[in-house]
């Protein structure tokens, strides 16, 4: 019996590894080209272990583009800024909904839910965006369209906060006088840091993975994000050449390791949230389970 | 007298909760421009677009632009696409992370559970632009993993996969599943952990087998979520993931007839062809299309099993 049961749990191991690897190859075969030598590259085509290992790519990168490091810019104050007012908005609709005794409370959700039932589409949003809104190439085009909220987080927020926060607590706050603000800021919140991790992590990442909206609304290069970047680069290697420090006449531009340097642009552009995801995973797994069982 | 009580009581209440309301208007701004607004320029489908008048200046055509999409075979062919990639799409993500989620509540070793865990969430946090490059170092023709490590040592030749449309139904349907199914699994993982061990230990004892507990206990208690879940796919089934779509394949021209989906083909005519028209005809029946999939879908639900509808 007890063998028995080993060899079970041998066999899901084996099924996990499985799907693991299936998971993990492709993004190793991606660091491992962008760290291959262009040469061995154009040889043996991309690789799951660099044959000949060379730095060229990243250094061409974080030394000679102003691209990536202006498309680094865009990006972080993009995220930063759209996941702070993501967040804030979030709360700022879930809190009120999740008190029973507010009056039209159902109207509310309502209006919040309904959008995810019904939407105008791409072109009466792009129209309205472009010709009322006039956010076409500016920073705004980046920030507002879509993804300043999103009413599934609302509707998760909401929940989390009516199965963890007791009515007592806040009822205790109201009458020791504490306005609504103090009781969000210093009774609610507190009690909810899973709940704000999780929507500040989702939010973040719509932003930092965007890439729609510059598709839809930016074509300035001054305001492209690495996203824009790599969709640009992926169509044309070349464009980066065209934004050398050094000028496209240099050394460094014309040898410029254009097979290798796609995958290295595309390591950095996903590099960073996979850097901070672990710490941030607890919360996430904790915080799209309440909201996938009870939501 | 009581009446006067009565409104006094009321503005009393609505003081009260006046924060509340405050806190709420950013949120509610935001829907009625990124939502609202644009639901209203749904109109924009009968009209002829000119962008100096706006949408609501510009002069009515009637159904003249529905004449022209549905003339054409792209009508067919998107919707086509978008249905039935859909439809795989549920059916394989639902039956890979219920099996995944069963297989993770199995593993006796918390540790490599965790691990696990988080491996498969790994490709959810991608940008699908960054996974068409992934995708791009496995077929690259000239420089691509399947063509130059895996074709070339046995000699086979060398296939050009971003011209040859047979192979993308696959290709795509392997990204889609790769990039979500451990977003699902956490999902059903999360109701699987939440079942009371001793209906096992029970049916143990009644000497059920491991598979027999599973038919039996762990698939009609994620019965629900598998009901909620699927009919979130469902009702999203006249939409597509633009990005899938439209960034794996690489625009590319070849093979436009099985990756063309209703939404690859309104960001086609709005931005590249700048046929308005016909990409707000597009949207229209998409969002009608859609609007009245999930009201059908919740219905039915509701006479299957009343406690699982959506609204």
């Amino acid at each position: 019996m007890v063998d028995h049961s080993k060899k079970f749990q041998a066999v899901l191991h084996i099924v996990m590894v499985l799907l693991s690897l299936f998971c993990l190859i492709p993004i190793i075969l991606l660091i491992s080209s962008s760290l291959t030598d262009e040469e061995v590259l154009i040889r043996n085509g991309y690789t799951m272990i660099p044959r000949k290992v060379s730095l060229l790519a990243y250094k061409y990168l974080l030394m000679d583009s102003v691209a990536v490091l202006r498309g680094y810019g865009i990006t972080i104050f993009v995220t930063a800024a759209g996941t702070l007012m993501n967040v804030l908005i979030t709360l700022g609709l879930a809190y009120p909904l999740s008190r029973k005794d507010l009056p039209g409370r159902n109207i509310l959700a309502f209006v919040i839910f309904f959008t995810t039932l019904f939407g105008g589409g791409l072109v009466p949003t792009y129209i309205m965006w472009t010709q009322v809104f006039q956010i076409k190439n500016t920073i705004w085009a980046l920030i507002l369209p879509g993804l300043l909220l999103s009413p599934f987080n609302v509707i998760m927020t909401r929940t989390y906060f009516q199965s963890n926060i007791p009515e007592e607590v806040v009822e205790a706050a109201r009458i020791d006088g504490a306005s609504e603000l103090t009781t969000l800021v210093k009774v609610v919140m507190p009690m909810s840091l899973p709940i704000v991790a999780t929507i500040g992590l989702l939010a973040s990442l719509a932003y930092w993975n965007d890439w729609m909206n510059g598709l839809y609304y930016i074509n300035d290069d001054r305001y492209f994000s690495i996203q824009i970047l790599l969709n640009k680069m992926l169509m044309d290697v070349q464009y980066l050449q065209s934004t050398t420090i050094s000028g496209a006449g240099s050394a460094l531009a014309a040898s410029l390791p254009s097979t290798g340097l796609k995958m290295a642009v595309a390591v950095l552009g996903a590099l960073p949230m996979l850097l901070i995801y672990p710490f941030f995973q607890k919360y996430f797994v904790k915080g799209i389970t309440i909201g996938a069982v009870k939501g | 007298m009581q009446r006067v009580n009565k409104s006094k009581s009321r503005v009393k209440k609505i003081y009260r909760f006046l924060p509340l309301y405050i806190f709420m208007v950013p949120g509610l701004v935001y829907l009625l421009i990124n939502n609202y607004i644009p639901m209203a320029g749904i109109v924009v489908a009968f009209k002829k677009m000119d962008y100096r008048k706006g949408i609501f200046g510009s002069p009515w055509t009637g159904f003249k632009n529905f004449e022209f999409l549905f003339k054409t075979k792209d009508a067919w062919v998107i919707t086509r696409n978008t249905i039935c990639y859909n439809l795989v799409f549920i059916v394989l993500g639902t039956v890979t992370a219920i099996a995944v989620a069963i297989i993770l509540n199995e593993l006796k070793n918390i540790k490599m559970r965790k691990l696990y865990q988080t491996i498969i969430l790994i490709p959810f946090m991608l940008s699908i632009i960054i996974v068409s490059y992934l995708v791009y170092g496995f077929l690259s023709q000239e420089s691509g993993f399947i063509n130059k490590s895996i074709l070339a040592p046995l000699d086979l030749k060398e296939i050009s996969w971003y011209a040859e449309a047979r192979y993308w139904p696959v290709i795509l349907v392997i990204v889609n599943l790769w990039k979500g199914f451990g977003y699902s699994s956490i999902i059903y993982f999360a109701t699987v952990v939440g079942i009371d061990k001793t209906y096992y230990e029970s049916a143990a004892i009644d000497g059920a087998g491991r598979w027999k507990q599973v038919t039996c206990i762990t698939l009609p208690i994620l019965r629900p979520t598998i009901i909620i879940m699927t009919l979130m796919a469902v009702s999203k089934i006249f939409y597509s993931d633009f990005g899938l779509f439209y960034q794996i394949p690489r625009n590319s021209g070849p093979l436009i007839e099985v990756t063309n989906t209703i939404d690859t083909y309104v960001y086609r005519g709005l931005v590249k062809n700048n046929n308005v028209g016909m990409a707000s005809a597009a949207g229209f029946y998409q969002s009608i299309v859609g609007f009245l999939l999930v009201f059908g879908a919740n219905y039915l639900v509701k006479r299957l099993d009343q406690d699982s509808s959506l609204f």
